[in-house]
């Protein structure tokens, strides 16, 4: 079988657009995806709406404005004006003090805050509140310090307009850890399969003695180590370019994602067994794979929020389970006892499609 | 004590097996790709399957190689059956498919080793097997496969198809796509190829390779017309064959046509015009001829009897079919 995926191999590193897709792709969404979702947030135009007047609120406002990251568009006197302001649509963030803000800080201890934030564009809008609230907590702190008193908190409330359900910032690297796997490992199977059916050559290793297992192992066995290869280049990448955390074990992660890969592979030599020519692989790839994993997996948008039907459906998307149990390794840091399930998921959706795979290659033509 | 001896130089011979098909019929969807087909090929025969695209040529050579399954019929490849044993069969054969079964994108040594390879054989171990075919493209092995002219192509394919000794060869369309020296050539490679004992299966559309197989068939939209040796075909062509020609060869079909109850088929061969009469002899035919061809139109007009060809029995064959 070793020369079988040396030959497929050749196939690979001689053919420039299966490079490009291997290799070029990986790299290009990452940075894409990453500089799309920027981290930082710089010059972003606000407007306040001080109800109290008074020091400590007006030395909150010097503190935002003077962090670099906010701009000071207006000072509104009233909250009618709240909502002309956004929909003037140069400022993204209203922080509103509400009315004896220093004496209620003073008196009781607590006061609120409250962002109101535009949330058309969710990843800039989490920032934003990340953001506001983090320079007001640290002056909350050095308030407490100086006044040495008991514990004072102001209490920032935000509150999303036009989009409710946010995103984390980094949903996006599990999303395309996902998207590459499932596109490396289905689609150039597939298509590497029906290229072998097109040229003819299928038929001449069909009349071979070797067995339909030997010729998909050797026809997978390349894009196994090469999708693992982009696996790894993705998390350097995510790690290094844009910080983002592997809380979890690394290892755990590799190997749920070897899982992964496996049950792609599954689905790409299926694909190629119903399909006659790489054309109708390919776009049968896409659309049976690559789509739903954008649009169901949970990837972009929330599972919570689709009807009824489209939850059901995301059920059967093997990308949705494998993108819970990424976020789960990755930003949660937690083991496999939080995410068995959704591996057993995986692990059963798995075994059927190598079954089915097996079942339907075909020894003959027809 | 025993002694086994081999002489040296000479290849050991190959066991080679029969071909038996019987009443194979193959449908394909509505359409009758074979109908009823029987045969029976000996062992070590050079076997052609003459007919135009469409004919079945290659549905049988899939049958025969288990990569299809037949509708009704049986095929037995050395007493095994195609449909139970075709693991066994796949073994023993070696097939070349319609298009060139290669790696274009592979170097010429890289297809040889990877078809070695699948057949648990090496280049080194089964050179002598190929000897004769692959010293002519040797010289470009590390040349890509997608690089090489068409008749080089076919002989790697053929390389690719004898790596592991096949006790049974299935060419399917070898020579369709090559030029004729290439032609020429690769039919010289097969005659030597069958002195090993191998058993040899070949289509072509070219009629005029019938007369280097040892038997043919001649195959018409899924009906075995005549299976027989070349000569026998030819031989049993019904009628007296003479070809005509004159300075107005469009004309002349319809010239021709029509002309005498005694004057059959009239079609165009090659540079001539091809006539098939019956009871009617050269001078006679030569008064009608002139007749009917004038002076104005036809100059230079030359009749003479010609042997018939392959060809000319299967357009006789297609018409007695209808």
């Amino acid at each position: 079988m070793w020369p079988f995926i040396k030959k497929e191999f050749f196939h690979i590193f001689r053919d420039f657009r299966s490079m490009l897709i291997l290799f070029g792709m990986p790299v290009a969404q990452v940075l894409l995806f990453g500089f799309a979702i920027t981290t930082d947030i710089k010059d972003v135009s606000i407007a306040i709406l001080d109800n109290s007047k008074d020091n400590v609120s007006r030395e909150i406002s010097n503190k935002l404005v003077s962090s670099g990251y906010f701009i000071l568009n207006s000072n509104l006197s009233s909250n009618n004006e709240i909502e002309a302001a956004f929909k003037r649509g140069d400022i993204k963030e209203v922080v509103v003090f509400e009315s004896d803000f220093a004496q209620k800080l003073q008196r009781e201890g607590v006061a609120d805050i409250q962002l109101i934030i535009d949330a058309s564009e969710p990843n800039t809008a989490s920032m934003i509140n990340a953001y506001t609230s983090g320079i007001i907590n640290s002056y909350s702190l050095e308030l407490m310090k100086k006044q040495g008193k008991i514990p004072i908190s102001i209490i920032t409330e935000p509150k999303m307009l036009y989009n409710s359900g946010l995103r984390s910032v980094f949903m996006f690297v599990p999303g395309v850890i996902t998207i590459l796997l499932m596109l490396v490992s289905a689609m150039m199977t597939s298509i590497s399969i029906t290229r072998e059916k097109e040229v003819g050559t299928m038929e001449a290793i069909l009349v071979s003695p070797l067995k339909p297992i030997q010729i998909i192992l050797g026809k997978v066995a390349p894009y196994v180590l090469l999708s693992f290869i982009n696996l790894i280049v993705i998390l350097l990448l995510s790690a290094f370019v844009f910080d983002m955390p592997i809380r979890g074990s690394i290892a755990l992660l590799l190997v749920e994602s070897i899982l992964f890969i496996v049950m792609a592979l599954a689905l790409g030599i299926l694909i190629s067994s119903v399909s006659k020519s790489q054309q109708q692989a390919m776009l049968l790839s896409m659309f049976a794979l690559l789509l739903p994993t954008i649009l169901l997996s949970g990837f972009i948008f929330p599972i919570e929020n689709m009807p009824y039907a489209l939850q059901l459906v995301s059920h059967v998307m093997p990308s949705k389970w494998f993108i819970i149990i990424v976020k789960n390794i990755m930003l949660k840091g937690v083991g496999i006892g939080y995410f068995w399930k959704e591996t057993l998921i995986l692990l059963a959706m798995t075994v059927f499609f190598i079954l089915m795979s097996v079942k339907k290659f075909k020894t003959r033509l027809e | 004590m025993n002694f086994r001896t081999v002489r040296p130089g000479i290849t050991a011979i190959n066991m080679s097996v029969s071909v038996q098909i019987k009443n194979i019929n193959k449908k394909f969807e509505k359409l009758e790709a074979l109908r009823d087909i029987t045969l029976s090929i000996p062992p070590g025969e050079l076997f052609g399957f003459i007919g135009p695209d469409g004919a079945g040529k290659t549905t049988l050579f899939r049958l025969i190689t288990s990569l299809l399954l037949a509708d009704k019929g049986s095929i037995a490849v050395d007493g095994l059956d195609s449909e139970t044993d075709y693991k066994k069969i796949r073994n023993i054969t070696g097939y070349m498919p319609g298009r060139f079964s290669l790696y274009y994108d592979l170097t010429v040594e890289e297809n040889i080793n990877f078809y070695a390879s699948i057949f648990k054989t090496s280049l080194r171990e089964n050179y002598h097997l190929i000897k004769e075919v692959y010293e002519q493209i040797e010289p470009f092995k590390k040349r890509r496969a997608g690089d090489l002219s068409g008749g080089m192509k076919q002989k790697l394919a053929l390389s690719c198809a004898l790596i592991h000794k096949p006790e049974l060869l299935i060419l399917d369309e070898p020579t369709t796509g090559v030029d004729a020296v290439s032609r020429k050539e690769f039919w010289e490679l097969l005659k030597k190829m069958q002195k090993t004992g191998i058993t040899i299966l070949v289509s072509t559309p070219y009629m005029d390779e019938a007369s280097l197989c040892d038997r043919v068939a001649l195959m018409q939209k899924g009906d075995l017309m005549a299976v027989d040796t070349p000569s026998s075909i030819v031989d049993g062509y019904n009628g007296d064959l003479w070809q005509i020609s004159s300075s107005d060869m469009h004309a002349i079909v319809a010239d021709l046509t029509g002309i005498d109850s005694r004057i059959e088929k009239v079609f165009r061969f090659g540079e001539k015009v091809h006539v098939t009469t019956h009871n009617i002899d050269n001078k006679e035919l030569g008064v009608i001829i002139e007749g009917v061809l004038d002076g104005a139109k036809h100059k230079n007009i030359l009749l003479e009897g010609a042997k018939p060809q392959i060809e000319d029995c299967f357009l006789a064959l297609m018409d007695e079919k209808g």
